[in-house]
């Protein structure tokens, strides 16, 4: 019943700050087993006129009613905020990350999902937690809700919250069987091949300095200020240029096309090739690079969807 | 068959296992021997598997142990029920349940088993220092419970131990609100296992050679009196518990047949007024100054013909009287030869020496006082000893103890003047209770020991009525002067508390007695009638039940309402971090170049999108991004690295 009540709330963009109107606060199956513990110490205490009977047991009874002070505490304050969420093809986990923030530091959180494994942490001052959910088609990926909790300090008593927010992970189609390599000629437009290398100064990073890198590549400025050798990566692309046509798999359906593409997206882009995509209504020009490669399963993966499904 | 222990994780697990062997522990004291090693054994048992350095015992194994041993408490106790039995048993249950706890759950109830097993402890005593270490058992119980709910602390031992002792705290004006308020009854709720007071010292209702010198061995204390203004000299602080009139050759016991007849009781002088506090002893009888006015009877007693002054139920808590004596009095000057017949019985046979000398005596005497004076006299006069470790005596104890030993305790002496005197054709009959008492300044107050216990006569005079006579005051009158300390030769074994050689220990004593009887009267015997009586004296008149558990309604509201103000009262805010605030800085700095870093993007994330979509600033952005996961994660952030890390920072320029 509470939880319809709450489902009405739908989702929420902004971050949550846990407050009176949204923490709910019961005794736990335990914290019944120990009401009926300190009943029978009160019975004991009056059938045998044990003073300090009486006094162990109102002290217990009363750290029990302090604990709800305490329960509550522990999640009052809290906020939450959507911390974005990590693409996944379909068929692996879509991670979704939420970030804690508290005045205090607050401890034993739960953290449950109706599709994923519960996740179990304390937030010192801040925290990122990530729960794992299984994506299973391509698309928007929407973890529901989460319902936050804690029995934290005395286990007996439970206290929680719901959250929704405005959380979605892509789920880019799962990659189809057919590798690069193996696709037909004709089914790709091979573009001209810059002769140039193109970029080949392009500084694209800093790694971890590895026997065998030359030196002229080492950062040294970064050397100096840090203690630590890195060395200058540059992209050096020199590779062919190839468009991915839906236009070519007619053979397919509209989804296996989709899974087949998103599997070539990855194999060029593991092949270090410029790729273009041309999927009816879009079309991106091609690019290398991971930014690229994840508009183009971004695409692949929003293909035909509402805007905001 | 056997498996490793999973939960609780060891160092939560410390903490349980530390919080049930202290609850344990006192239990040993009265425990059967083989028990308590067993529940230790048990419990040494699962610490060592905790580390995994043994399995824990299949179901099987558990089975035949609690079989086993319940079937040795069985033997035991005769029972599984009751009070001993019942705590062996819970004692039995919480050792196993340890052995046979898996999960979360399991150690849960083990912690609210031990919180049990600590109020079965009050059964046994409830005296300051124990209730002090019981409610530190409690502590670690508690930190134990908290622990369980969040592992992750167990490792320092000092902050779930702070916490559970601020939960406490916090939970302490409750449980005074409850305490004081939480209306009381009048007796038990049904009736009591038979052993509940067992174990309690006291007088008994037999005297015996042997059983008051037993008694005395013990410091602990039957009563405390004070008076409502000048206590008697110590030589006139009879305090009767009982009179012995029954004898059947060894011991005086009770007649516990009534008398038609009621004594008559003449007073003269000043009565004395004076409250008892008498520890619960389960007997009946009170200890009232010889003799106590019959008119003043305290409600819930009564006084028997012999007036011996007692209960209407046997004293199971503390329990205060307020009485008024007359230290001079005659009773029972009227009492005719029906009334007399039985202080004059003596079995048939037995003990002829004594008979013997008494009918000397009575034949050289002209009066039953002179016959009391002159057997006084001889054992003034002839060799007797006073010591607390008598010979056994035989089959005709009296004699043996008159001719051979001479050597007794006050039971001897009073059993066998009481012997002669019967044997003499005087009416005697012995009186049990106890003499004297410790004056404690701190309190003004006398506290009185099972170490004072005492025995005399009571012969009956013609004109006179029942006299007191206390042939032990023939033989060593410093005991009834001074006390038993100094009475007893040098070496023989007193208790510890009763030495006088040590002033500063005396001293201590007293101020420590003074606080324990607070501690008894307010905390230990806080009762219905204390209750009603605490709020009389409050002004609230008498309260009923009702009110108060509007009281407590009312009460828990405020004290909660204080408590909840006391446990959200803003923190101080946590400094902010330096590391984040320069990072933050940076980030500001890339966010007026255009390029803003949402909440949710990592450091790493970041400084690759700065590198694709500004690839002019990846090099600054590379090196601050580096320094800035040393610093924040990192096993070596220093200075230096934060040094060159702020420089950084200032010196970027996007």
């Amino acid at each position: 019943m509470l939880s319809q009540l709450v489902r009405g709330r739908g989702s929420e963009a902004g971050p949550v700050v846990l407050d009176r109107r949204r923490i709910y606060i019961l005794p736990t199956r335990l914290g019944a087993v120990f009401a009926v513990f300190l009943t029978a110490m009160l019975i004991g205490s009056i059938n045998y006129g044990l003073s300090l009977g009486y006094v162990l047991t109102f002290l217990l009874g009363g750290v029990a009613v302090v604990g709800i002070l305490h329960t509550y505490k522990n999640l009052q304050g809290l906020k939450i905020a959507d911390a974005g969420a990590s693409p996944a093809f379909a068929g692996e986990d879509a991670v979704f990350h939420l970030e804690f923030a508290a005045p205090g530091p607050r401890f034993a959180l739960n953290l449950l999902n109706r599709s994923a494994e519960p996740v179990r942490f304390d937030v010192e001052a801040t925290r990122r937690a990530s729960v794992r959910i299984p994506a299973t088609r391509r698309g928007r990926l929407k973890p529901g809700r989460f319902t936050l909790s804690s029995v934290y300090p005395l286990g007996l008593l439970r206290a929680w919250s719901y959250v929704q927010l405005d959380h979605a992970a892509i789920v880019y189609p799962k990659p189809g069987g057919i590798p690069l390599e193996r696709m037909a000629a004709g089914e790709a437009d091979t573009g001209e091949r810059p002769g140039t290398r193109e970029g080949s100064d392009d500084f694209a990073g800093l790694r971890a300095w590895q026997p065998g890198d030359s030196p002229r590549q080492v950062a040294w400025k970064v050397a100096a200020r840090s203690g630590m050798l890195a060395t200058k990566r540059f992209s050096d692309v020199e590779g062919a240029t190839v468009l991915f046509d839906w236009g070519n798999l007619a053979s397919l359906d509209a989804e296996a096309r989709l899974s087949q593409l998103a599997r070539w997206v990855l194999d060029a882009e593991q092949a270090d090739l410029r790729y273009g995509l041309r999927i009816p209504g879009i079309e991106i020009a091609p690019g290398n690079g991971l930014p690229h490669r994840q508009r183009c399963l971004e695409a692949l993966a929003l293909f035909g969807l509402p805007e905001h499904g | 068959m056997a498996r490793h222990s999973s939960f609780p994780p060891l160092p939560a697990a410390h903490w349980l296992f530390a919080g049930i062997a202290l609850v344990i522990a006192p239990h040993a004291a009265h425990l059967p021997v083989w028990l308590s090693a067993l529940a230790f054994a048990m419990i040494a048992w699962r610490w060592t598997a905790a580390s995994g350095r043994l399995p824990l015992p299949g179901k099987w194994i558990l089975m035949l142990l609690l079989a086993g041993s319940a079937a040795g408490i069985l033997l035991e106790y005769r029972t599984l029920f009751g009070r001993d039995a019942g705590v062996a048993m819970l004692t039995l249950m919480l050792a196993l349940k340890l052995l046979e706890m898996r999960g979360y759950r399991d150690a849960m109830l083990t912690v609210f088993l031990g919180y049990f097993l600590v109020i079965t402890n009050f059964f046994y005593a409830q005296e300051i220092p124990f209730a002090v270490y019981l409610f530190a058992v409690v502590l670690v119980l508690t930190a134990a419970l908290v622990v369980l709910n969040h592992p992750a602390s167990a490792g320092q031992w000092r902050r779930p131990l702070k916490f559970s002792a601020q939960l406490l705290l916090q939970a302490a004006p409750l449980m005074l609100l409850f305490f004081l308020l939480f209306p009381r009854t009048g007796g038990p709720l049904w009736g009591m296992p038979s052993d509940a007071f067992s174990a309690k010292t006291g007088l008994s209702e037999n005297m015996s050679p042997g059983s008051i010198s037993q008694l005395v061995q013990s410091d602990a204390i039957a009563f405390r009196a004070e008076f409502a203004s000048v206590a008697p000299p110590p030589s006139r602080l009879y305090w009767r518990a009982l009179v012995l009139e029954n004898f059947d050759g060894r011991n005086w016991s009770r007649n516990r047949g009534g008398y038609a007849a009621e004594t008559t009781i003449e007073t003269t002088g000043t009565p004395v007024s004076y409250t008892l506090t008498v520890e619960p002893h389960d007997k009946p009888w009170v200890f009232a100054l010889e003799v106590p006015d019959p008119l003043t009877v305290p409600q819930d007693t009564r006084l028997t013909r012999d007036l011996q002054l007692l209960a209407n139920k046997p004293v199971q808590r503390l329990t205060r009287y307020t009485l008024t004596s007359y230290l001079d009095y005659r009773i029972g000057r009227d009492a005719g030869p029906g009334q007399l017949r039985n202080a004059l019985f003596l079995p048939r046979n037995g003990n002829p020496q004594a008979r013997e000398l008494a009918r000397r005596v009575r034949d050289e005497a002209g009066s039953d006082a002179d016959v009391v004076a002159r057997i006084l006299a001889l054992f003034r006069e002839q060799d007797y000893a006073y010591t607390l470790t008598p010979p056994l005596l035989g089959q005709d104890g009296v004699d043996e103890f008159l001719f051979k030993t001479r050597k007794g305790f006050c039971e001897h002496y009073a059993g066998a003047f009481t012997f002669l005197m019967r044997a003499a054709g005087v009416p005697a009959r012995i009186v049990t209770g106890y003499q004297g008492g410790e004056f404690n300044p701190v309190g003004s107050y006398f506290i009185v020991r099972q170490s004072d216990a005492h025995a005399w006569s009571e012969v009956w005079l013609q004109g006179r009525g029942w006299v007191r006579v206390d042939p032990t005051a023939a033989v060593s009158s410093t005991r009834i002067e001074n006390g038993i300390a100094s009475a007893l030769p040098a070496g023989e074994p007193l208790p510890f508390l009763v030495r006088t050689d040590m002033e500063w220990l005396k001293h201590l004593r007293q101020g420590w007695d003074a606080v324990s009887t607070y501690w008894d009267l307010w905390v230990v015997g806080f009762d219905q009638e204390e209750q009603i009586g605490l709020f009389a004296r409050l002004g609230f008149g008498i309260v009923s039940w009702r009110e108060l558990v509007w009281g407590m309604a009312i009460g828990l509201g405020l004290l909660l309402a204080a408590i909840a103000a006391f446990v959200f009262r803003p923190g101080r805010r946590p400094a902010p971090d330096k590391v984040q605030a320069l990072y933050l800085k940076f980030c500001a700095k890339l966010e007026k170049a255009g390029l803003a870093r949402p909440p949710s993007e990592g450091p790493l994330d970041f400084a690759e999108r700065v590198r694709w979509q500004r690839p002019e600033l990846a090099a600054g952005t590379d090196a601050v991004v580096h320094l800035y996961i040393q610093l924040r994660y990192g096993a070596r952030a220093s200075s230096e690295i934060y040094g060159e890390f702020a420089s950084l920072v200032r010196n970027f320029k996007p």
